[in-house]
């Protein structure tokens, strides 16, 4: 699955990342590459962008973006 | 010499690299940095936000209460602004404008300064600097330090959080409403903060946008419009509450323009594609009250200040000039508003605002003292004013000059307040947009598109108007 | 290393370092005049790095909670010791490698501007993150101090650094500090100071390419780079991108102005040979 699809306060892991280029590269930079643990922290508003937890900063990208971002869902996610 | 050889063995090298060698680059680091921090932090908790940013975000990014703050926050900020600057305008414009004027000229005189002379630099210069210091000092000393305790605190951030999906939607950059939001002081620094855009093409539309964010300059005169003409409309207890939501109703305008304008753009002249945004949201901050107020008061208010002031004083001297020289027995300001009239009132403005729009190029701060300078000295003569001597006035006969000799109406205050947001950007603001872009091209588009909209809607607006028999 | 922090007694510990700070810092504002040592003030964007730069040079830089409020370079100046400094602060970067208009100009600073000494500003709230960049900074200069800042928000947090730790893993002088209330400023300013005059430590961290053919390859070049231009520091960075077809090194390489930076380093902080990078 891709990270937009992933439920409020879920836990994941990034496992690939579907863009090239300068793109790619910054968001590899802000620490979001394969192996690092992501979190719904919380949406806009307007429902786009959508802020994640990241190596513990806190991260909006929008829709388009976080779907070229495929994770996978850890076991033992708490719910709320 | 050449070194050409090492980028040909560097080519050779990268043949025989895995294809996806660079993302190995940035793996080695961060493992690095995680075997690090692993080793050398530990944490008594596995939260990773303090509860109260999360609760705090909770709400300021919440459906309804996140808007509804947003909203109440901007126009609490502008209300605070009028009602806090009244008084102080008042005694700033007693002393300076009233009282200094008079002793000044008194002193000129009794020292036997020739009637030129006096009239340049007391009615024209002087007169000039006092006015844009009793009018835009006191708004500005309040606006600055509201507006930078919301900046220190970490609101800014998630104001661009809960639009950016407007943003978005018109094709640009989500960081763009942090650049509009240093617009908001002046329009030359918005034109630089969109540096942190790396799109070349979303950080044009940025620029060129920047100039529907109200600046410090343009902020006088919509509160002056909004108080006098429109928050005279309700009953006074009201006013103060009407005016501000006129100048918020403007700002408004703004945004939906910048919008507008940037959906525009990116579907014609600067098609191409959305790029990646990423915006951290940093924790929330106690501001720190006193370093605000003293950043914000001594460095941009003062700085602002200083340039309003060294704008002011030649445009009063020009002013003072253009009304006192003579050409065929009418005076050379009257010859250009009667050229201007025309044009002026079938924008629904008149010949008096274009002039005083010409002379203001190099600074906003000066368009309202400048307006009513002329108005008097054209005006049908019942004023006794001297030719050429800024206004000596308060709000309230501010209101009875423009209405009874200017023959003002509810639709020139209106359009005047459009004209305000909509026109071209003062010369440094054009001036940065050169040394930003280096283009003729891109300056005058960013220069002259704001003005043609300016034509546009006022002249829509005024046709409407008189169509309806609204004036 | 000694700390305010460590000692968890950072108050009173600080009533005294105001005293002893003010005794030999002299805060010179713009006026940078003579100067004996350039020192850049570097780091991810929100980290307090104007705020530092603030506190030790007693200037105004505008200081927001927002990534992006420094886009252009501030400059400058403090004495301590009877030294003079000139000071940059530089705008927030998260990375050397990929850059937009803001972050070049600290990465062209940092690589061409030769500062003597790199103060790396670092959130202790998100040190891994941090560390990301350092470790970079770490790939082309030697002379750098690590400002562990925003200790006061990581206590809150409840979150423990060892510091000494910090500074062996990476091989330079590591300051906690929590620059808004002028705490670590006077152990700052030691560090700096031992940096700029003394020889660089030799035990600085270099990331490895854990890809045995990048890092042959890495090898390869930067020796060859080393016979090209004697003198130049940081030939394994250069090798690196050179290898991933930068194009602003590339050119460097090109028109030799790489070799520059083997030479006078202070003086080429004004410069800035690269002005070619894709547009
Ligand atoms: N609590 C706390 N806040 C700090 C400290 N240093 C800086 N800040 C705040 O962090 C924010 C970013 O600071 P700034 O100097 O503009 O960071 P820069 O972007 O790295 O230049 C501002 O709101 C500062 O007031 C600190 O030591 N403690
Ligand atoms: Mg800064």
């Amino acid at each position: 699955m891709t990270l937009d699809e992933l439920g409020p306060d879920n836990r994941a892991t990034v496992v690939a990342l579907e863009i090239r280029g300068t793109q790619r590269r910054r968001l590899m930079d802000l620490g979001l590459l394969p192996g690092t643990e992501v979190r719904v922290d919380m949406t806009s508003p307007l429902g786009d962008p959508t802020a994640y937890l990241v190596r513990d900063g806190l991260i909006a990208l929008r829709r388009s973006q976080a779907r070229a971002v495929h994770v996978e869902v850890r076991d033992g996610s708490e719910r709320q | 010499m050449s070194n050409a050889h090492l980028l040909d063995q560097a080519a050779a090298l990268r043949d025989d690299l895995p294809a996806d060698f660079q993302d190995g680059i940035v793996e080695s680091i961060y493992a690095d940095a995680a075997a690090i921090s692993s080793h050398t932090v530990s944490r008594d908790s596995q939260r990773a936000r303090l509860t109260a940013d999360r609760l705090l975000d909770r709400a300021l990014t919440h459906r309804v209460w996140g808007f509804a703050v947003m909203g109440v926050l901007f126009f609490a900020v502008f209300w605070f602004t009028i009602v806090g600057a009244a008084a102080p305008s008042a005694w700033l414009y007693t002393l300076l404008v009233d009282n200094g004027h008079a002793w000044l000229r008194d002193g000129f005189v009794a020292l036997g300064s020739p009637a030129w002379l006096t009239g340049i630099l007391i009615d024209g210069a002087y007169l000039g600097t006092a006015w844009v210091t009793a009018v835009m000092l006191p708004p500005m000393a309040i606006f600055f330090p509201l507006f930078t305790l919301l900046e220190d605190f970490g609101y800014l951030p998630r104001v661009a959080f809960n639009l950016d999906r407007l943003f978005s939607a018109a094709g640009t950059h989500g960081k763009q409403s942090l650049s509009m939001m240093m617009g908001y002081g002046c329009n030359a620094a918005g034109v630089t903060a969109t540096r942190i855009i790396d799109s070349p093409r979303e950080r044009l539309i940025a620029i060129i946008t920047n100039n529907f964010s109200i600046c410090n300059g343009r902020w006088p005169t919509l509160i002056l419009m909004g108080t006098i003409f429109i928050g005279a409309l309700a009953p006074p207890a009201l006013g103060s509450v009407v005016a501000a939501g006129s100048v918020v109703t403007v700002a408004v305008i703004g945004v939906l323009t910048t919008l507008l304008v940037s959906w525009a753009l990116s579907k014609t002249v600067l098609r191409g594609q959305t790029s990646a945004y990423s915006l951290e949201l940093p924790p929330y901050r106690r501001p720190q009250l006193w370093r605000t107020l003293h950043t914000s008061l001594i460095d941009r208010t003062l700085f602002v200040l200083r340039r309003a002031l060294l704008m002011a004083a030649p445009a009063g001297a020009v002013i003072w000039l253009i009304s006192n020289v003579d050409v065929g027995g009418t005076s050379v300001a009257a010859h250009v508003v009667g050229a201007l009239d025309p044009l002026g009132l079938a924008l629904g403005l008149n010949g008096v605002i274009l002039l005083a729009y010409i002379v203001a190029i190099p600074a906003n701060e000066i368009i309202i003292p400048t307006i009513l300078m002329l108005t008097m000295t054209l005006g049908s003569g019942m004023s006794g004013a001297q030719n050429g001597v800024m206004i000596e006035l308060g709000p309230a006969q501010t209101e009875t000059v423009l209405i009874q000799i200017g023959g003002w109406t509810l639709l020139t205050a209106i359009n005047l307040m459009l004209f305000s947001l909509l026109h071209n950007p003062c010369s440094t603001t054009i001036l940065t947009i050169w040394n930003e872009t280096k283009s003729l091209k891109w300056t005058s588009l960013a220069t002259l598109l704001p003005l043609t909209l300016a034509f546009a809607v006022t002249f829509l607006t005024a046709t409407v108007a008189r169509l309806a028999g609204w004036v | 290393m000694t700390s305010g922090f460590q000692a968890s007694s950072a108050g009173p510990a600080c009533t005294s370092c105001a005293i002893y700070n003010s005794a030999n810092l002299a805060k010179l504002g713009v006026e940078t005049g003579d100067y004996d040592y350039v020192a850049a003030v570097a780091g991810n964007p929100n980290t307090g790095k104007s705020t530092v730069f603030n506190a030790l040079t007693g200037l105004r830089q505008h200081v927001g909670n927002w990534p992006g409020k420094t886009v252009a370079r501030a400059e400058g100046g403090f004495t301590y010791r009877g030294l003079g400094y000139k000071l940059v602060d530089l705008p927030g970067t998260y990375s050397l490698l990929s850059t937009s208009n803001d972050e070049e100009i600290a990465r062209d600073f940092l690589l061409f501007g030769r500062p003597d000494v790199t103060i790396a500003v670092v959130d202790s709230t998100r040190l891994e993150r941090n560390l990301n960049l350092v470790l970079q900074i770490l790939q082309i200069t030697d002379r750098v101090v690590v400002a562990l800042n925003l200790m006061d928000e990581s206590q809150r947090h409840g979150i423990t650094i060892d510091v000494r730790h910090l500074g062996r893993e990476l091989g330079v002088p590591v300051v906690p500090m929590a620059a808004r209330k002028g705490e670590g400023l006077p152990e700052l300013l030691e560090a700096v100071e031992q940096v700029a005059t003394r020889q660089p430590a030799t035990s600085v961290r270099r990331v490895k390419q854990r890809n045995a053919a990048l890092e042959r390859a890495v090898a390869t070049l930067s020796d060859k780079l080393g016979q090209a231009f004697p003198g130049l520091p940081n030939t394994r960075w250069v090798a690196l991108r050179l290898l991933e077809g930068d194009p602003s090194t590339e050119q460097a390489v090109r028109d030799g102005t790489l070799g520059d930076l083997g030479r006078g380093a202070a003086e080429a902080g004004s410069a800035r040979p690269t002005g070619t990078a894709a547009r």
